[in-house]
């Protein structure tokens, strides 16, 4: 069993208006993965990479073993997909797609897509033209899931989706890890599905990844602090201020390096510190972007 | 024995998920409901029943294994350490905890010494007329 599901040393892809821009990444087996990143910061781009419908211009792929894209077909196997565009056919039913892609990968698990069925309150014999977007979607992954693949890439999954459903299919992927050899990498603009479920978290922006780490080594590294500081005083010469706000004696900072020798080198330099508060994984995605854009190193 | 885990995260807790797992599974254990010896759910499962990420479960039995107040074994699952003094030292550390933050919002408040222990003797007697 290899260590990682997925490596990608200094891959890049040049378009005319967009480019990615040597990116490395490695996914280990058995955990999920949080791809967030704005429209058009290069998540699609990626995944396609991952699953060969786009060639990298350079930079070596590996999943599941398999170089890509290469040995695509071999890696395909063991990779389930599943998009907000997933093309399925209108006229048929759910139960048809079922039987198609059953008859394509013999690890279809009918049992598990049966309790899946149930689960997530969807009937075989409903055709797809006649569902609704949570459903759809509910459906796709159901056919992704019930064939056991390896690797489970999925790109926005709960987007567009109900609270209910979205608490359905984020309880379908954790499961999945009950197994430790299957791995999942999940793109979303929610920050709240990919704090609740995901082991790393990736961010991408403008063709680059920005952060790549444990969430709970991420949101540790993160606070923002309530100062007093003297009329006369200013923050942002302090070592790692990321940002800060407020022109009177109250203000506030943000620091992507916390720790509590921080905090005293910050009451050492004479502010008064009234509260240290944690973020939520979307303050801390915003802020990487702005100070990244900004041109400031994380 | 086998534990069924009932614990729950809170999202508007503000505390990490972490801390709230360290919490709950303390509590389990002073009040005798996870007995010393005892098997607890392993990571991954509890990881499912919390529908939380692995690695946050991971850190929280990380953290209680390193103050002693449950032991992994590989390949066998996680126990409750069969440590007779721990759920006496679970509440001292509990208190010592709330000590700190009364120490820190009378410091907010700008209470003297005197009237912060007044204020203390006030709530225990408090405490003491309602058990009686």
């Amino acid at each position: 069993m290899n260590t990682h599901a997925v490596e990608l040393h200094k891959v890049g892809k040049r378009y005319k208006y967009f480019s990615l821009n040597d990116i490395s990444l490695s996914l280990p087996t058995g955990s999920i993965t949080g791809f967030i990143g704005v429209n058009g910061a290069g998540k699609s781009t990626t995944i396609r990479i991952l699953l060969g419908l786009v060639h990298q211009d350079h930079g070596s792929v590996q999943v599941l073993g398999q170089a890509m894209p290469e040995q695509q077909v071999l890696a395909k196997r063991e990779i389930g997909y599943v998009s907000e565009d997933m093309r399925l056919y209108p006229k048929a039913s759910l139960a048809w797609h079922m039987q198609f892609i059953q008859s394509i990968y013999p690890n279809w698990d009918q049992a598990y897509a049966e309790q899946l069925l149930k689960r997530f309150d969807l009937r075989a014999e409903q055709k797809i033209k006649g569902l609704s977007h949570g459903q759809r979607v509910k459906a796709s992954l159901l056919l992704a899931l019930a064939r056991r693949p390896k690797l489970l890439i999925l790109d926005e999954p709960t987007t567009g989706l109900d609270p209910v459903a979205r608490q359905e299919v984020l309880t379908a992927l954790i499961e999945v890890l009950a197994d430790e050899d299957r791995t999942i990498l999940f793109s979303s603009h929610n920050t709240l599905d990919v704090e609740q479920i995901s082991d790393q978290v990736v961010f991408i922006d403008q063709g680059s990844i920005i952060e790549a780490r444990s969430k709970e080594d991420l949101l540790d590294a993160w606070r923002r602090l309530r100062v007093r500081v003297a009329p006369d005083q200013t923050v942002a010469q302090l070592p790692y201020v990321l940002q800060h706000q407020g022109h009177g004696q109250l203000q506030t900072i943000i620091t992507n390096r916390y720790s509590p020798e921080l905090q005293q080198t910050y009451q050492q330099a004479g502010l008064e510190i009234q509260a240290v508060e944690l973020l939520t994984l979307e303050e801390i995605f915003v802020a990487s972007i702005q100070a990244r854009r900004e041109g400031k190193n994380l | 024995m086998n534990i069924h885990s009932d614990l729950s995260i809170s999202r508007t807790d503000g505390r990490p998920m972490y801390l709230q797992i360290i919490e709950q599974i303390k509590q389990r254990i002073a009040i005798g409901d996870w007995p010393a010896g005892s098997e607890i759910p392993s990571i991954r499962q509890l990881a499912i029943d919390l529908r939380i990420s692995v690695i946050t479960v991971k850190r929280a039995y990380f953290e209680l294994e390193h103050e002693g107040i449950i032991v992994t074994q590989h390949g066998k699952g996680s126990f409750v350490a069969t440590n007779t003094q721990l759920s006496r030292q679970l509440w001292e550390d509990e208190l010592d905890s709330y000590l700190e933050q009364v120490a820190r919002l009378a410091a907010l408040l700008g209470l003297s010494n005197e009237q912060l222990i007044h204020r203390l003797q006030a709530a225990a007697a408090q405490q003491q007329q309602e058990l009686l």
